[in-house]
């Protein structure tokens, strides 16, 4: 095992694929302990809600160095602790006002603009007067509201002050009439005057300007952070592969040895089950399970290994026990009193391992694979971010009519770094063992 | 012979089924096809023979590998019957093997290889099992044991590899030692040094062996008695120096005059080799086995009736109606030819 290690070490494309094996390996360790698994699947399974303060859709921002940092990046503006000014309006009514100022620095109008108010209350909600200043100096009033003690006014959805301003809130808000497809760049202001009409009433305000970039690996259409998936993703589908495979090789392995051993009626009913199972389509099944029956990664994951029990690797590993069936050393094993059970487990599979190790490194990518051809096809798991989840919403979503390639390349990219990964350590392993193959 | 025999065979018969289509009745292959013959304790005796004739079998019976059809093999006075005794006997017998390459599994280290017989025997202390596994390679002179026991089969030169299988054979401390052309595979340089590892070890611990080959030439050095095999049955049993001295079986004599002298006039002179093949085990001839390729078969006798063991000498017995005049040893064996058992 050593022996094969140090060997294995002289073929470059196995550093390369054990490299990016770790760094995998690294980032998975990494999500499993930076965002616990609940939190995981309440931030993705949570929807909108868990993330309103990102954009919808945006690109990721290092984009923004091909970009020429144009797009724009989401500002938060948070009201100041102490109001600007309040006065006193005598029978137990206060008037309240703030300002949140901004520097919008980019000649992209943002996607969306969003108030949220923080209203603290008994009974009788205060009322908000919302105005809007540009730099070249014009004033505007947005909207009145009553807010709920949680409240979001969404300035891109208001649909009066779409109709007032004769377009899109967020665009004809920073744009002049001379040039209409341009944001203006400077310094805006959102006004806030409350009227509070409870003594121990108080109003905070949280104006969102979402930009067109976020984080490292953008959002999706629920605002998503799709660093989450992908992070997720990465021990969701290494498990889910290794599994797998060592789920369904290891069986065959076994029963294909157990076949060749004993010979007879168990070798017969073997290669007949064998055979019944090759003609059987295995995506049908799948999708009817994930149809039927459960959709979690763990029900199909259990399908995967019981439909590749009985693989076709059980014809190849029967043939090749059956010559080493045959050997002297198995002759002598049994002239010096090793049983069925022992002779299987130690004199049989060993045997098959150098031949067993390449196939089942290049076998675990295809079932990685496989779970995002699942999720392709609406049977991911319900409540996990995988790539494959990501894949199928950027489908859904028409992600590349859209353009929002990032979308869909992301996830891409790392079913392609865990395929190759596999791929090049099971070429090096194979190089490694054939030699020895020779000998059988 | 000498005292109470350590192994006897009686009527002893390996068939092979044949069949059609993998359940169909199609006949027997009579490997091995009523053998009898006794092993004192300490005695070596050859199983001679040309290939197919059965020889390993033969020796596949003698080791449990295979069970007899029928006929009944006896060892330190107990009949082996059931599994059980079987099981008992297996631990008392060791196997030398022909390809001693093959006869080693490649994936284990030398300790390994050793262990195992100790770890299937039940022997479960650890240092017990090393210190038996370091005796044994001391044994066969692969020294220092410390340089071996890391080692892998490929790794090991021909000669190691057959005395680690002679090691191996001898771990379980057996009674009797199989080996079945134990130097056919090695290089001339090598053979003397086996057979004379097997030659001591089978001295020094009193070691019964029962040594099959097809070469004679290795014969006298090792055995003190040899047993003729044609097709599946043994045709003459005789102490080496008689039985080369005095063959009185036809075979045997053609057999003999078969080993290649280093004299020169052989390249001009051509030898008398019986004409034919090795016979079919499947549809054995009627009568002596050997009757069709015999230079001194009897029409109407040799090809009609088997001919029984006659005694032709002190200890040499010979299967041959030539000497029907000598006094039978035993009954013709038990299986007469044809029908399933």
């Amino acid at each position: 095992m050593r022996g094969t290690l140090r060997e294995l070490v002289r073929y470059p494309s196995a550093l390369a694929g054990l490299a990016i094996l770790a760094f995998l390996v690294g980032i998975s360790v990494y999500a499993l302990v930076a965002i616990p698994y609940p939190e995981a699947v309440r931030l993705w399974s949570g929807g909108e809600a868990a993330w309103p303060r990102n954009p919808r859709n945006a690109r990721p921002e290092w984009l923004n160095w091909l970009w020429g940092g144009r797009l724009p990046r989401t500002l938060v503006v948070h009201s100041p602790r102490v109001p600007a000014r309040e006065r006193d309006l005598g029978s137990g009514v206060r008037e309240v006002q703030f300002d949140l100022p901004f520097e919008y620095r980019y000649r992209r109008f943002p996607t969306e603009v969003a108030v949220f108010v923080y209203a603290d209350y008994q009974e009788q909600a205060p009322q908000l007067e919302l105005s809007w200043r540009t730099p070249t100096g014009s004033e505007l009033r947005l909207a009145d509201l009553t807010p709920r003690r949680q409240d979001i006014y969404r300035l891109s959805a208001d649909a009066e002050l779409r109709r007032n301003l004769g377009g899109a809130p967020e665009q004809m808000l920073f744009s002049t009439a001379d040039r209409p497809g341009e944001a203006v760049p400077g310094r805006y202001t959102l006004t806030v005057r409350a009227f509070l009409f409870e003594p121990g009433s108080s109003v905070r305000a949280e104006l969102v300007v979402y930009g067109e970039v976020y984080g490292l690996a953008g959002t999706d259409h629920l605002r998503r952070d799709l660093l989450l998936p992908l992070l997720w993703g990465t021990p969701i589908a290494l498990a889910f592969g290794l599994l797998a495979a060592v789920g369904s090789s290891l069986s065959t392995l076994l029963i294909a040895a157990v076949g060749a051993w004993y010979g007879g009626w168990v070798d017969g009913l073997i290669q007949r089950i064998t055979e019944v199972n090759l003609i059987l389509p295995g995506l049908p099944i799948l999708i009817m399970i994930g149809t039927l029956y459960s959709r979690s990664l763990w029900v199909i994951l259990g399908a995967v290994i019981l439909l590749g029990i009985f693989g076709g690797g059980i014809k190849t590993y029967r043939a090749l026990f059956l010559q080493v069936k045959e050997a002297p050393y198995v002759e002598a094993a049994r002239a010096y009193g090793v049983g069925n059970l022992r002779m299987v487990a130690v004199y049989l599979v060993p045997r098959a391992i150098p031949v067993l190790l390449p196939q089942f490194v290049t076998l675990i990518p295809g079932f990685v694979f496989l779970e995002a051809t699942l999720a392709l096809l609406g049977l991911g798991d319900p409540v996990l971010p995988t790539w494959g989840k990501v894949i199928e919403d950027a489908y859904r979503a028409g992600a590349l009519y859209v353009g929002y390639t990032y979308w869909v390349l992301e996830p891409a990219f790392m079913l392609m770094l865990s395929g190759l990964a596999f791929t090049l350590l099971g070429f090096a392993l194979d190089r490694v063992f054939n030699p020895r193959l020779r000998e059988l | 012979m000498r005292g109470d025999p350590l192994l006897a065979a009686r009527g002893l018969a390996t068939w092979y089924e044949l069949r059609r289509w993998g359940f169909l009745h199609q006949g027997w292959v009579r490997a091995v096809d009523g053998v009898s013959f006794q092993l004192a304790e300490g005695e070596a005796v050859a199983v001679v023979g040309e290939s197919g004739c059965g020889k390993s079998t033969l020796a596949k019976t003698l080791l449990g590998l295979v069970r007899p059809l029928r006929g009944e093999v006896w060892f330190e006075g107990r009949r082996l019957g059931g599994a059980d005794d079987w099981r008992w006997y297996r631990r008392r017998v060791g196997y030398v093997q022909q390809d001693p390459y093959g006869a080693l599994p490649p994936f284990m280290s030398v300790r390994r290889i050793l262990e195992e017989p100790l770890v299937v025997n039940g022997v479960s202390s650890p240092s017990k099992r090393r210190a038996r596994v370091v005796e044994a390679l001391e044994a066969v002179q692969l020294v220092p044991p410390e340089e071996f026991l890391p080692r892998f089969p490929h790794m090991l030169s021909g000669g190691q590899q057959q005395r680690l299988v002679v090691a191996r054979a001898t771990l379980l401390g057996p009674r009797l030692l199989v080996a079945d052309e134990p130097v056919s595979m090695l290089d001339a340089s090598v053979r003397a040094e086996v057979l004379q590892l097997l030659r001591s070890l089978q001295q020094s611990h009193r070691l019964s062996v029962v040594y099959i080959t097809h070469d004679l030439s290795t014969v006298r050095h090792f055995c003190e008695r040899v047993l003729v095999m044609y097709a599946g049955k043994l045709v003459e049993q005789a102490q080496v120096t008689d039985l080369l001295r005095e063959p009185k079986h036809p075979y045997t004599q053609a057999l003999l005059a078969a080993i290649p002298d280093p004299d020169p006039e052989n390249a001009r002179r051509l030898r008398p080799v019986p004409p034919g093949e090795p016979p079919s085990l499947v549809r054995p001839p009627e009568g002596c086995r050997f009757h069709p390729r015999c230079p001194a078969a009897i029409p109407g006798v040799c090809d009609r009736r088997e001919p029984p063991d006659f005694e032709v000498g002190a200890g040499h017995v010979a299967a041959c109606w030539l000497y029907e005049g000598a006094r039978t040893v035993t009954a013709a064996p038990a299986v007469e030819g044809g029908g399933s058992p």
